[in-house]
């Protein structure tokens, strides 16, 4: 019952790049005062109009999970961080600006949850490296963020960019660099607002209007879709 | 002439020691992490390797490798310059890493980690007036005085780390120790995880929700202003906000809730993955291991038990000894010189090859504990610290497993220090290490098993 109408977005990325600051900034609108180490997972709640401005808007709760950690840690850690990595909808990189090496792990990253969720259609073979033809198979939209963009003195911030431009593109996502203690990078109506609302709408569709071709949600479980914001409200 | 041939044998080592430092740091310590401040590779490697010149320096001396003038000369020149970067070097980047974390003393970098220094220094100094350690006639800054304060900390440092091996080791070798955990433990602490990560999700649901509709009716900045204000907001409160303080609380709670169960959880995969390397060839190995060690971790407490209370230090060293006991005892005669020699030259060095090995170790498996992105370039200077005092201390420590012909160097070189208060000191520590590490261990073990009796 807890898995119908939910949409599921995990947050992904080195421990100190930002995730709870950029997490709080979504879903609260404010500036995360006191960011302390994520232990386990924390979860909140942003909430989006669908489709916004045009008639079919409708109301959505995404889920956005804050995973911490560190991508080389111990099994009995990426065993138990596994179990969050259950029917994901969508993917947040988060990478820090001014350290490249929080960059080249969001590969390892985006292996470790996508593989997770992997159909059981045969074995996967992987040594860990990146490959690009496993994510071209890959349905679960990505966006990648990169944080501490005031940190970046104004003559290194082209060189910045470029590199990951190129590294948005390997994922096939859309990119964002932000700073996370300042919210007029999300403004509404700020080209990282348009991007990240186009994204929640690309995982939405991706949950509940497109399955396999049928455009239309015409299953049994899709029965309290209708019902919409009010229902959840009902969730205990 | 000899003595450039040897000055330039001991700069290659160095610089042998030095790489193998550069390289350990970049691969193992810092593997995930950007190095943005070569400064803390360049004094960790350093510190490296001077420490083991040290060691080499030692070996030499037993196998009478190079001059005996140059290596005297070697001695003294590295000691100098360890004690410059334990003493100096070290501390004052500690402090100036420290500093340039908090935004606030960002301005007045130096000056503040100059205070730290010298409060570092004032302690340091004070550190040697309960100790017996010099005799009177010392000057001030003379090496001994150095010496003896950072083998008072470094004698502190090996007893605490070898009493907790010395406990810790059985323990986590034997499979005696290891909790029995089924599959089905693990299942159900998951379902238990996910169910409150759920029961968090709805309520920040309806806070969420409730926020919302607060801020298109326009009231979410209505703090009550004024006099009037204030009496108005005693007995109307906004609709529902006294409702979300409430749930408020309630997700914090399950928050703290689901931390405790994600860390359960990860233990309890930690220890199905040692049942099940338990049963592996290597496992048995090391279980069979565990029981040898735990012998001789009795053996060693109870050896230091009997020298603090018999107030007794060893005159000969083991390989001196061995060879009487085997001369007298059974009869064997063999070439003492020759073979006390090499006995004692392969024993010391596994001591510190085993030291080496075993510091390395722990100090990455401390790293990845502790270190978050901020703090890495003070806590990798903190181990190097570690490090350098931990390997000095090893020195004056030696000296007690070498036959009396080496150990005159060591004298000479270190001077008059009273060797046996070291020796006394390692063995208070360790005494004190092992029972409240033993005390410790059976604490969480006994704590642990009550936690997963599923109601």
């Amino acid at each position: 019952m807890a898995s119908l109408d939910r949409v599921k977005v995990l947050v992904l990325g080195d421990s100190g790049v930002g995730k709870s600051s950029l997490v709080h900034l979504l879903c609260q609108n404010q500036v995360l005062g006191n960011p302390s180490w994520t232990v386990g997972c924390s979860v909140d709640v942003r909430v989006h109009d669908y489709k916004e401005g045009t008639p079919e808007e409708k109301t959505f709760y995404i889920e956005l999970w804050d995973v911490g950690g560190s991508v080389g840690g111990a099994s009995s850690v990426k065993s138990t961080r596994a179990v969050f990595f259950n029917s994901v909808n969508g993917i947040i990189l988060v990478h820090d600006l001014t350290n490249k090496k929080s960059s080249q792990n969001l590969y390892r990253w985006s292996l470790e949850a996508v593989n997770r969720d992997l159909v059981p259609s045969g074995v996967l073979v992987t040594n860990g490296d990146y490959d690009r033809e496993q994510f071209a198979d890959n349905q679960i939209p990505l966006l990648v963020i990169g944080t501490k963009l005031d940190q970046i003195h104004e003559a290194k911030r082209n060189e910045v960019l470029t590199r990951i431009a190129f590294l948005a593109e390997d994922f096939n996502a859309e990119e964002i660099n932000l700073d996370c203690t300042n919210p007029r990078y999300l403004a509404a109506g700020s080209s990282n607002a348009v991007k990240l609302s186009r994204f929640f709408d690309k995982v939405i569709e991706k949950r509940y209007f497109i399955r396999d071709g049928n455009q239309m949600p015409g299953f049994p479980d899709r029965k309290r879709f209708g019902g919409g914001v009010l229902k959840n409200l009902h969730y205990d | 002439m000899s003595f450039l041939i040897d000055s330039s044998i001991m700069v290659t080592s160095q610089v042998l020691f030095f790489g193998f430092g550069w390289l350990f740091f970049m691969r193992q310590l810092f593997k995930d992490y950007e190095v943005r401040q070569y400064v803390v590779q360049v004094i960790f490697s350093v510190t490296f390797a001077f420490s083991c010149t040290m060691f080499e320096l030692i070996i030499f001396e037993i196998l009478g490798v190079l001059n005996s003038s140059s290596r005297y000369f070697h001695w003294k020149l590295n000691l100098c310059v360890i004690l410059l970067i334990l003493v100096f070097m070290v501390p004052f980047y500690i402090g100036y890493f420290i500093v340039s974390n908090i935004r606030l003393l960002h301005r007045q970098r130096l000056l503040f980690s100059c205070g730290l220094w010298l409060t570092f220094m004032y302690f340091f100094w004070k550190l040697g007036d309960p100790f017996p350690i010099l005799s009177p006639k010392h000057g001030i800054l003379s090496i001994e005085q150095l010496i003896s304060r950072v083998g008072v900390i470094g004698v502190t440092l090996m007893a605490l780390l070898s009493g907790f091996g010395a406990v810790n080791c059985p323990y986590t070798y034997m499979s005696y120790f290891l909790r029995n955990v089924t599959d089905t433990d693990i299942l159900a602490l998951e379902r238990r995880l996910l169910q409150t990560m759920d029961m968090i999700i709805s309520k920040k649901k309806r806070i969420a929700m409730a926020r919302r509709n607060l801020f298109q009716k326009g009231e979410v900045n209505n703090k009550p202003s004024g006099f009037w204000g204030m009496i108005k907001s005693v007995t109307t409160s906004a609709p529902g906000s006294e409702n979300l303080t409430l749930i408020q609380q309630e997700v914090d709670a399950l928050e703290e809730l689901s931390r405790q169960l994600f860390l359960e959880t990860v233990d309890l995969y930690a220890t199905k993955e040692r049942i099940e390397y338990s049963k592996t060839f290597k496992g048995k190995y090391f279980n069979f291991l565990g029981y040898f060690f735990s012998i001789y971790c009795v053996w060693k407490i109870f050896m230091a038990t009997i020298n603090i209370v018999f107030d007794r230090v060893g005159k000969t060293d083991p390989v001196t000894r061995g060879i009487e006991i085997t001369v007298n005892y059974l009869g064997i005669q063999f070439d003492v010189k020759f073979w006390s020699q090499h006995i004692s030259f392969i024993l010391v060095g596994i001591i510190i090859v085993t030291s080496i090995r075993g510091l390395l170790i722990t100090l990455t498996k401390f790293f990845y504990a502790i270190s978050s992105s901020k703090s890495s370039n003070v806590i990798v200077l903190l181990l190097a610290q570690i490090m350098g005092m931990y390997f000095v201390s090893s020195v004056l420590l030696i000296r007690m497993s070498m036959p009396l012909e080496y150990r005159t160097i060591i004298t000479e070189v270190l001077g008059e220090l009273q060797f046996n208060f070291y020796h006394r000191w390692f063995d208070v520590i360790f005494l004190v290490s092992a029972l409240s590490s033993i005390l410790f261990l059976y604490l969480a073990h006994k704590q642990a098993p009550e936690k997963h009796m599923t109601p």
